[in-house]
């Protein structure tokens, strides 16, 4: 963790409402080596605003601004459309969440892989074809030539979510945001999907940022954890010294966590008044 | 087919294969059924409605200072004398033969008279139409892909004319403008007077008919006889097809799968294109058809504008002679076109949409 992969310093996503402009993610910062980072942090934490603005996909009226969002030397706010749009895919990647929404309808599967890497680079058909099927296996796709030629309606969410992860590795990017990549999917295939993931990532040496709301899950799948919480980062600590953690919001969610070994009648809520600072929340 | 998983997927295959062409002959059939149902349907909704209405088809043929004998000679004549479900019968008899009967008010065959009518309409809905889809598409995904700009202010306010101005003004203000002022287009009518039945009716269709007889000064004298009332209707037919292209977009570019194309670095220009507007093709292809639909209907207001001798203008003219012949003539081709235009939006569906497959 020499030269940090990714560097965010006083990261801002502001949306403008009736009532005037709602920061959603308030100046937060931290860096990434090409390590495995979690995110996790309720609905509207800004968890996933977070993950989109290092894309810089947050739509018009939302708006981004930082300190610093620097990319492997590259000062991201500061590139015209054009150049982000090279990076894109190609340096950055994201898995999306629910493969039913986040796969086109009316174009094969192979036909979606494919262009993630003719976006990027020019191939010859033949090379093109392979990379799909090699990148299809790779994603534990048995039939890779029979799936590359099925509509997303014919595939079931597990392999929806393989298909997603193989359209956003294939350009082999440096960094993979995943935003909540399993939370569509049944528990039984959950486990398989962040594995492969996983596998990946670590064979390849690349950064991933893994977005969710389940503490456990981001517990076992990366190196170090990011609690968000309002907007703000309200903790960070290594994802073994979980257990440890202080503030009190991640200590009320690991409280209101059931535990196969023991015995209560009643989980416990958050008690929101122990941290809010009373702006928005 | 776990032991021999080749042969067995052949197998697998061909078994789909036998059981769609047997679906497929089990779907032309079905639809058999529903046309000629709908057919039926409508001939009869039709002729009873004629039946029923307080116009007397016979004076209209006798005219009112008829005797008594003369007036109940000619309703024998026609038919008229015998119950109502005879009549309907023997008049479905009469279309499924190709006999629509005598147009009272012209004197010929109502089948003729279609023959003649609706060329002149089917050129000009056709010709709408291209130029709405041309320029109405193109209009709707901009005007979406830059919602609240400049530009898609100018393309609502467009499209709110097309709602809420009336078809004859827009004709007359027209006829005004570009024909009598600057002289651009020629007037009323679909061709000069002195083209007038120089062309052999191959196809009824003015543009067509004069290529295929080679006569250029004909095809320009009726393409500028043309351009008027088709760009009216086309204007029509833009701003309704602008107005629903607009709204389809601005709900497929908040799609998941557009960022998915925008995540993998996919220029604005194919992520509007491929990803937002192809799926979309599938919900224009209904608006398309039934604007192109309304548009066959005849458009009387400009075909009485522009003396375009059309369907409107003939059913019209039927309906106020109590011509019943002529109407459930006009009524049927009508109908027909519907159901034609509905089938091809279904056969069109299933090409583009690989969900309608199976």
């Amino acid at each position: 963790m020499s030269v940090p992969l990714l560097e965010v310093e006083g990261l801002t996503v502001t949306f403008p409402t009736a009532r005037g402009p709602v920061d959603v993610v308030r100046g937060i910062s931290f860096s990434l080596g090409r390590e495995r980072l979690g995110i996790v942090g309720e609905s509207g934490s800004g968890k996933s605003m977070t993950g989109r603005s290092i894309l810089r996909l947050i739509r018009p009226p939302g708006h981004v601004s930082a300190g610093r969002l620097v990319f492997d030397g590259i000062d991201l706010l500061a590139l015209s459309e054009r150049r982000m749009r090279a990076l894109r895919g190609a340096r950055i990647s994201m898995v999306m969440q629910d493969p039913k929404f986040s796969l086109n309808p009316v174009m094969t599967v192979g036909e979606q892989i494919a262009e993630a890497l003719l976006t990027h680079a020019k191939l010859p058909r033949r090379a093109l074809k392979a990379r799909v099927l090699s990148m299809l296996e790779a994603v534990r796709i048995n039939d890779p030539e029979r799936v590359a030629g099925l509509y997303p309606h014919e595939v079931s969410g597990g392999m929806g979510q393989r298909v997603m992860i193989a359209m956003m590795l294939i350009p082999e990017p440096d960094l993979l945001i995943a935003d909540e990549p399993t939370s569509a999917l049944d528990v039984s295939v959950q486990a398989q999907v962040l594995d492969i993931i996983d596998d990946l990532v670590t064979g390849k040496g690349m950064g991933l940022i893994l977005i969710s709301h389940d503490l456990n899950l981001v517990a076992r799948y990366c190196d170090r954890i990011l609690v968000m919480n309002g907007g703000e980062i309200v903790e960070e600590c290594r994802a073994s010294e979980l257990h440890l953690a202080r503030h009190p919001y991640t200590r009320g969610l690991l409280a209101a966590m059931p535990r196969m070994d023991e015995d209560r009648d009643v989980l416990p809520v958050l008690d929101r008044g122990a941290w809010t600072t009373g702006a928005g929340t | 087919m776990a032991f021999e998983p080749s042969t067995g997927v052949a197998a697998v295959r061909a078994g789909m294969l036998a059981g769609r062409a047997w679906g497929g002959a089990m779907s032309l059939l079905r639809f058999a059924i529903v046309v000629a149902g709908t057919f039926l349907g409508l001939l009869a909704i039709t002729f009873f409605i004629g039946r029923v209405v307080p116009i007397d088809p016979v004076l209209s043929v006798v005219g009112d200072r008829a005797t008594k004998e003369v007036y109940e000679a000619a309703r024998q004549a026609m038919g008229l004398d015998r119950p109502l479900i005879v009549q309907f019968f023997s008049y479905v008899g009469d279309v499924l033969r190709g006999d629509l009967g005598r147009s009272v008010s012209t004197g010929r065959l109502v089948i003729d008279d279609l023959a003649r009518v609706f060329p002149a309409t089917l050129e000009m809905a056709t010709t709408g139409i291209v130029i709405g889809v041309a320029l109405g598409v193109p209009m709707g995904v901009v005007a979406a892909t830059r919602q609240g700009s400049l530009v898609d202010q100018a393309i609502r306010v467009l499209g709110l004319l097309g709602y809420s101005v009336p078809a004859f003004w827009l004709g007359l203000v027209g006829l005004a403008v570009f024909y009598a002022g600057l002289g651009w287009v020629a007037g009323p009518g679909r061709v000069d007077i002195f083209y007038d039945g120089l062309l052999d009716p191959v196809t009824g269709l003015y543009l067509v008919d004069s290529l295929i007889a080679g006569e250029w000064d004909i095809f320009r004298n009726a393409v500028s006889h043309l351009v008027l009332p088709a760009s009216i209707l086309g204007f029509f037919s833009l701003a309704y097809i602008a107005r629903m292209t607009r709204s389809f977009m601005l709900d497929q570019l908040g799609q998941e799968y557009v960022t998915t194309a925008r995540v993998k670095g996919v220029p604005e220009r194919r992520v509007v294109w491929r990803h937002a507007f192809y799926p979309i093709r599938i919900q224009l292809i209904t608006v398309i058809g039934l604007s192109y639909a309304s548009l066959l209907e005849g458009s009387v207001m400009i075909e009485t504008v522009f003396s375009w001798p059309g369907i409107g203008n003939y059913l019209t003219t039927a309906l106020l002679n109590a011509d019943m012949n002529a109407v459930l003539g006009a009524t049927l081709v009508i109908g027909a076109v519907f159901i034609l235009i509905n089938k091809i939006s279904d056969v069109l569906y299933r090409i583009l949409d690989p969900r309608a497959r199976r």
